[in-house]
């Protein structure tokens, strides 16, 4: 094992990530508040620091831009670490998702009780990104766990980050609660697995792994693990509690971001390491899916309050996001990165409203308040609409376009099993469109007695919610994107 | 017409909604074609919920929930081509060529893409949506609905499940010959009983398009013509019958037909309008309905087993139940007493409504009165398709 320094330049990404982390740092040590915090009743005010956020995101393009190329397969300190254009790839779409939460982050953040802590906020976030990273690129087990335990850490802070407000912080405490214990339950996993094959390399286990009760009871407790990560049922239980407690733009950024992340490593370990157990996987997979849809979907229909209506409609998405596995292809690989890529935008776009419409809304997330906007805020609306029919699957938005890949891919193997999991997965995109729809009703054709009144957003929220419409609106058509995903396999 | 404040909104779905349609119809790639499908079926959602009458909230859900409940049932049938097929392409025409989809398979995958079409055609069990859909859209998503968008339906049937699965077509349309034989029947008598003008239509309509889906199940050259033509027709003749509803809508403020009467002193340029709808939709010869509905019988009948012929002969039985239901709703609104004093200050039809009936009835008496030119190029085109669907059974059979 020959080490030097040339090994960092195959680790683009988590190094300009740390020098992003190190740089706000700095800034926010020199030029922190020195005065003593007050706290007011007052909802907005002069951000002290109004040029903070545009250099994150500037620094955070930076970094988008300098990896967004391909970069090509190595693995370097001994193995432990893998690259490849997929994860290049990957990692390019999470740092995307990162960027529009920092865009549209600012509001939030200028707020008095929150102001104060900005640089907090991007150092974790960054953090908990590198984290994800790490895991996206593991070839090791252990590394895997520090990367994910490295971006759930963080995010338990952030999720608490309103710490005035009761329901953050008791979300934090239950999302803290049960990453531990999926992490427990993970790595009891784990030593089932390397009982058997003898070593955490992810080629090794592949290659050593063979089906026998013990790795198979590895395998489901390894899965129950990250299935808590991904929130899929049976493990969706702090979903919704976590979703509405913590501030909108985290949970936005939980619901794609940290999903994304998640979804895609457990795809390529079940792919590549459980590649022995997939006659077992594949049923337990198809299961789990089958639930996570129509749960989540059924749930959906009773919220009233929009967070935990979205978190049970994030349930759902990442039920489909799995369903691109049961293919066991490359193609699913490029079906679920497209498909979480289009999540981003559109699920963004959706906090992004939702986090403008609090603001005026005194923190009420309720759907009443959307009774009626079309006639005060079309614009906002309008975009809202977009938004949720790409996440309900209409055409021409791009959630059409990854629904019809993923089932594609699921579909590749062609076994019966297959074909009747998808069938209830499309039986479930009625029901999803069904609670998708009552909040479009509640926009356009509800009346209200007294309506949101006409507001102009800000700048930073125009320009995240440009960003997703775009998204949503081209991803689709534009042939493009996809085959940039596809070019990477 | 009266729109509500929202009227750019309004045109902005309107024109989506034929976006979709228009981009239906000329795709040749099944995924395309879904594509559009959906395209066309969520501005209904908003046109109706917003736009509409009655209770429209209720019928916009209903309908979009089962139209996308078909579209559900389709990607799994396109997928299951696609695969299937073994090529790496969607293109029907090449899928076509291809043809090498086993049999079993196409026995599994021809229910799920008939099904999902025939929702937008309102085949029987699934055509609830049509009734509520219809009666609460404002006029204009009506007359495009009826006119157009059910004939998405019957197109994608024989495009996709007929002409892509020929030997499932051939092995199982005895049951959705069955279901569509109901369809016509079933649509007329409901018709029958119903009170609002609207309703009256929309069932009218449920039997007329499972006369489409129904003729083209019998797979011969005539029938599949007559379906043709039944869609161009019934299109027509639609349009004409929801525009005359809304327009005395607009004037009378009621569809109940127990409120209406004598309308035929007060505006006599609708009245007549309506009749000739009317005698258009129950068969009169010199009108498109005819037409069609005679090819289809006369194509249907070519089939030489008892089945096929008794299905015909029961579906014949339509022809009667229309021109029961269409004479009784005539005879009770144009004619008679002037139901309510304050219709007689009603203004007959203004210049721009005049245009517009007078283009449909232009529409429907000329291609009753000259059909071949229609027909013609309908049969030739038809003619290799049919030719492709009977020649492949055949040497399955053999």
């Amino acid at each position: 094992m020959n080490l030097d320094y040339s090994q960092f330049f195959h680790m683009m990404p988590e190094v300009t990530l740390m020098a992003l982390l190190v740089i706000v740092f700095i800034v926010d040590f020199v030029t922190a508040h020195k005065a003593p915090i007050v706290l007011t009743d007052e909802k907005t005010g002069p951000s002290p620091r109004p040029w903070f956020n545009p250099l994150v995101c500037i620094f955070m393009l930076a970094h988008i831009l300098v990896n967004i190329c391909p970069t090509e397969s190595a693995s370097v300190f001994g193995e432990m670490y893998v690259t490849s254009p997929m994860i290049g790839v990957v990692k390019t779409i999470l740092a995307f998702g990162t960027l529009i939460v920092f865009i549209q982050a600012r509001t939030w953040l200028s707020r008095p009780d929150s102001t104060f802590k900005e640089g907090e906020f991007y150092m974790l976030i960054i953090s908990t990104l590198l984290g994800m990273n790490m895991m996206v690129s593991a070839n090791h087990f252990l590394l895997f766990f520090l990367g994910l335990e490295m971006a759930s850490v963080p995010m338990a802070c952030l999720v608490a980050f309103d710490k005035y407000r009761h329901n953050s912080a008791e979300a934090g405490a239950k999302f803290i609660l049960t990453a531990t214990f999926s992490s427990g339950v993970m790595l009891y996993g784990l030593t089932f697995i390397y009982a058997d094959a003898g070593s955490l390399y992810f080629n090794e286990v592949a290659k050593n792994l063979s089906a026998t009760p013990m790795t198979l009871m590895g395998m489901v407790f390894f899965f129950s693990g990250l299935g808590f990560k991904i929130s899929l049922v049976p493990f969706h239980f702090w979903t919704a509690d976590t979703y509405q407690g913590a501030p909108t733009t985290i949970t936005g950024y939980l619901s794609v971001v940290s999903k994304g992340a998640a979804a895609f490593t457990l795809c390529t370990i079940l792919m590549h390491v459980f590649g022995a157990l997939m006659q077992q996987w594949q049923y337990l997979l198809g299961i789990v899916i089958v639930l996570s849809i129509t749960i989540a979907n059924l749930f959906a229909i009773r919220q009233t309050e929009l967070k935990r209506f979205m978190a049970f409609s994030s349930i759902s998405q990442a039920g489909y996001i799995m369903l691109a596995v049961m293919g066991n292809s490359g193609m699913g690989v490029t079906a679920l990165t497209y498909y979480i890529l289009v999540y981003v935008v559109a699920n963004m776009s959706v906090f992004t409203i939702i986090s403008a419409i609090e603001e005026r809304n005194n923190g009420v997330t309720d759907m009443d308040a959307y009774n009626g906007l079309y006639s005060t805020n079309p614009k906002l609306a309008f975009l809202m609409t977009l938004a949720l029919f790409s996440l309900g699957g209409i055409p021409p938005f791009a959630g059409m376009f990854s629904k019809f890949f993923v089932f594609m891919a699921a579909l590749e193997q062609g076994s019966a099993w297959a074909y009747l999991i998808v069938f209830i997965a499309l039986i479930n995109t009625v029901i999803s469109l069904y609670y998708y729809l009552l909040i479009v009703k509640a926009m356009y054709i509800n009346k209200s007695e007294n309506p949101l009144p006409a507001f102009k957003s800000d700048c930073n929220t125009r320009l995240a919610l440009a960003i997703c419409t775009l998204g949503v609106a081209l991803f689709g058509v534009c042939s493009y994107v996809y085959d940039w995903i596809f070019a990477a396999l | 017409m009266q729109l509500k404040p929202l009227t750019k909104e309004y045109f902005l779905w309107f024109t989506l909604l034929s976006i979709g349609v228009y981009g239906f119809f000329i795709s040749i790639d099944l995924f395309t074609m879904f594509m559009f499908y959906e395209v066309a079926l969520i501005p209904m959602y908003l046109l109706i919920g917003v736009w509409g009458s009655g209770k429209k909230e209720y019928s916009a859900m209903k309908l979009t929930l089962m139209l996308m409940g078909g579209s559900a049932l389709l990607i799994i049938g396109i997928i299951g081509i696609y695969f299937f097929s073994g090529g790496t392409t969607m293109n029907i025409l090449e899928l076509q060529a291809l043809h090498n989809i086993p049999e079993s398979v196409q026995k599994v995958l021809f229910p799920f893409v008939f099904i999902g079409f025939g929702v937008l055609g309102a085949l029987f069990p699934f055509h609830t949506w049509s009734p509520d859909g219809h009666a609460s859209a404002p006029t204009a998503v009506s007359m495009l609905h009826a006119g157009v968008l059910m004939k998405l339906g019957g197109y994608g049937c024989f495009r996709i499940a007929i002409v892509l699965l020929p030997e499932a077509a051939h092995q199982l349309s005895w049951i959705f010959i069955i279901l569509t034989t109901i369809s016509v029947v079933y649509g007329a008598f409901s018709a029958c009983v119903q009170t609002d003008l609207k309703y009256i239509n929309a069932y009218s309509s449920v039997s007329h398009c499972g006369l489409v889906l129904f003729a083209l199940l019998m797979m011969t050259q005539t029938s599949c013509t007559g379906a043709v033509l039944q869609m161009l027709s019934h299109g027509l003749m639609t349009a004409l019958f929801f525009a005359l509803i809304g327009m005395i809508y607009g004037r009378t403020h009621t569809r109940d037909i127990r409120q209406l009467g004598g309308l035929m002193k007060i505006m006599p340029f609708l009245s007549v309008g309506y009749v000739i709808a009317g005698l258009a939709n129950l068969g009169l010869p010199g009108f498109s309905g005819f037409v069609a509905e005679m090819t289809i019988f006369v194509g249907s009948f070519q089939n030489n087993d008892v089945f096929h012929r008794s299905a015909t002969i029961i579906a014949c039985t339509a022809i009667v139940i229309t021109a029961v239901y269409i004479l009784r709703v005539v005879g009770k609104i144009l004619y008679g007493k002037v139901a309510d004093p304050h219709f007689e200050e009603l203004t007959d039809a203004t210049w721009d409504e005049r245009f517009a009936v007078g283009c449909l009835i232009f529409c429907v008496a000329g291609l009753g009165i000259a059909p071949l030119w229609a027909s013609n190029i309908i049969s030739d085109t038809l003619g290799p398709i049919i030719e492709h669907i009977n020649n492949v059974t055949a040497i399955a059979s053999l």
